[in-house]
């Protein structure tokens, strides 16, 4: 999981302080990213089978589809981990900034007939403005509080797009994307293959922002923020403004997120609006690990797998042949999904992340 | 009038599952996500045991309430407990429980609305000052009151009730007073679960059909009671709710569907602008 895991006598739980790296480390640091990157860049050429993992052969639309979408949300799940668990802020919200980028690109493009390159300028615009204004009203208040507002505000924007304001969001049923508004490459089935280097192209730049900031100045004070603010306030920094800092990157981030989703669906649904939303952030997070470099996109990967493929195990000959009282259950993703973060919870509070650095530690 | 009396009902409706959740955080300081699990359990235990056991409406509803308070009280004793002190694991395992519980309701029970039992006298309607009033109104507002006191009573005249005051104020120094505040726990989730499980009761009775989804959507307007009213006090969350339920009535009624939530978050901002404790918090 961490890059560091292989090198014998290194620290691996604490590496918030910048010390000299060894050659070898800091080849790993880079090699492997690098490396999973290119593997994952040259799957749509695989013609593997994988019968109880994915629903087709690994370059078939269906999977490719399913791959985008556990791309695309690993790397929303890493833009949360910016918030919550590398400065401490919980949010309620973000899914109001994934429907923000959605919404805006497919209402520009579908209903005011603006071109592509407008459009996402237009999103790129939202997307840094709207956090800003609200940030700076929500971080007024710390905790909980800010929790709430956050939880609010989205519930407010949840309630807009449902309630069809001048027919534009599509109400309920969301709204689809036009079909020629984007370019040929990008629509139909047999393009999927580039619906998913897309993905993988924004979960790269989430990464290597979040790697960029995480290591500059901002990010150490994040990380300061959420062990102590108080002090971070009596050393003189105004730490308001780190947090805001923190709170429009994830949000733009996440607004990008969204728009890369609605070119994976194909359209908006009022489903990523809800706050249930937020909430599977949330899961992925804590299941992946807060707070470390793989965890929140291991947790994003995994918790939308499971998302995808429980469904049809719940239809699977296994399960049928279980009595009523076990097949119910098992037949709802998210019952199963909430037990294992239940467990996770208490069993492994560092998430997915910590195991590597926990197995090592009882062998030893 | 009728406006009035609505918005009344719904801030009822908005204080029957907030008074839990604030007194929960108030003390132990975990926000209960698993709130909304508490009423849907009230909501669909009134409803299993109407249509299943051919229960009249008060004992259903008991039965609900029965139902709600022995999860709440579950739920404290072998998930919360253990997490004493790190309140975000607790938040977490409220989470959890929220997708799981509700998730298993619509296992059990299908996700579609079921249409809940309503008894005949609440589903008639009453002239208040020439406006025509339905029933059910009158009985949100009614159970309201009746668990605004209760609790009040509790809370003032009762030793555990001194206990739990105490905990909210300063739970070290009680801790350290030598009273376990642990038992004091269990009682505030078992109070809140019975709110809760009678808001649920009661939200079929007024909405006229029981979803596993209805405590999520319901739980986030208690939510922002909670915080407008001030976290830990029952007073300021009555008030709040009603503030709420009476605003959100009388915007979505003169402006358009969806200003009413909007004009409750806009309240929120402002309380929170003004007096980040809320309401009845100490002022900042």
């Amino acid at each position: 999981m961490t890059t560091t895991a292989d090198v014998p006598g290194t620290v691996t739980v604490d590496d918030i302080r910048p010390r000299p790296a060894s050659p070898r480390t800091r080849w790993l640091r880079r090699g492997v990213p690098l490396a999973a990157v290119a593997v994952l860049a040259v799957l749509p050429f695989s013609t593997v089978n994988l019968p109880a993992l994915l629903p087709g052969p690994v370059n078939s639309p269906g999977s490719l589809q399913l791959l985008a979408i556990c791309l695309v949300f690993a790397g929303l799940a890493a833009t949360y981990d910016l918030l919550f668990g590398r400065t401490g802020l919980l949010s309620f919200g973000h899914a109001l900034y994934v429907a923000l980028g959605s919404y805006t690109v497919n209402i520009a493009v579908t209903k005011l007939d603006l071109a592509l390159p407008a459009a996402l300028l237009l999103a790129v615009l939202v997307g840094l403005v709207v956090p800003a204004l609200l940030g700076a009203v929500a971080l007024r208040v710390n905790g909980i509080a800010f929790a709430m507002v956050t939880l609010a505000t989205a519930q407010v924007g949840s309630i807009l797009v449902m309630s069809d304001p001048g027919r534009l969001t599509g109400g309920e049923e969301g709204l689809p994307l036009a079909p020629g508004a984007i370019p040929g490459f990008l629509s139909g089935v047999a393009n999927t293959a580039n619906l998913y280097w897309l993905a993988l192209g924004y979960v790269v730049v989430v990464l290597a922002v979040i790697a960029w900031v995480v290591e500059s100045e901002p990010g150490r004070v994040w990380q300061a923020i959420r062990e102590n603010e108080r002090r971070v306030s009596v050393l003189g920094l105004p730490s308001y403004r780190f947090r805001l800092l923190s709170f429009v990157v994830a949000s733009f981030l996440a607004t990008l997120g969204g728009v890369v989703h609605l070119f994976l669906v194909g359209g908006s649904s009022p489903q990523i609006t809800t706050s249930n939303f937020t909430l599977a952030f949330l899961v992925m997070v804590v299941l992946g690990g807060t707070g470390s470099r793989w965890g929140a996109m291991l947790g994003g990967v995994l918790y939308t797998y499971l998302d995808h493929r429980l469904a049809a195990l719940g239809t699977s000959d296994a399960v049928a042949g279980l009595p009523e009282v076990l097949r119910a259950p098992l037949s709802e993703p998210l019952f199963v999904l909430g037990v294992l973060f239940i467990v996770m919870v208490y069993f492994l509070p560092g998430g997915l992340a910590s195991l590597a650095t926990r197995l090592r530690g009882s062998s030893k | 009038m009728l406006l009035a009396l609505t918005g009344l009902g719904l801030g009822a409706l908005y204080f029957l599952i907030a008074s839990g959740l604030s007194l929960i955080f108030g003390l132990a300081d975990v926000l209960n996500f698993a709130h909304g699990l508490f009423l849907a359990v009230g909501a669909y235990g009134t409803w299993w045991s109407s249509a299943h056991l051919g229960l009249g409406f008060v004992p259903a509803v008991v039965f609900g309430v029965v139902a709600g308070t022995a999860t709440a009280v579950l739920v404290e004793m072998l998930l919360i407990r253990p997490l004493y002190r790190r309140t975000i694991e607790q938040v977490l395992v409220t989470v959890g429980l929220s997708l799981a519980g509700v998730a298993l309701l619509q296992a059990g029970f299908g996700a579609d609305p079921l249409t809940f039992p309503r008894p005949e006298w609440a589903t008639g309607t009453t002239r208040v000052l020439g406006a025509i009033v339905p029933n059910d109104r009158f009985l949100l507002i009614g159970a309201a009151v009746v668990v605004l006191v209760a609790i009040q009573v509790f809370l003032r005249r009762t030793r555990f009730g001194l206990i739990v005051r105490a905990g909210v104020e300063d739970r070290t120094m009680v801790t350290a007073l030598g009273i376990n505040v642990r038992t004091a726990f269990t009682l505030v989730f078992a109070i809140g679960g019975a709110a809760a499980a009678l808001a649920g009761a009661l939200a079929g009775v007024y909405f006229g059909n029981v979803s596993p989804g209805q405590g999520t959507s319901l739980l986030i307007f208690a939510f922002i009671v909670v915080v407008i009213g001030g976290m830990g006090s029952v007073t300021g969350s009555a008030v709040a709710a009603v503030l709420v339920g009476l605003v959100q009535q009388f915007t979505s009624f003169y402006a358009a569907a969806g200003v009413g939530e909007a004009s409750v978050v806009l309240l929120l901002a402002v309380v929170l602008l003004a007096r980040p404790g809320g309401l009845a918090g100490r002022s900042a």
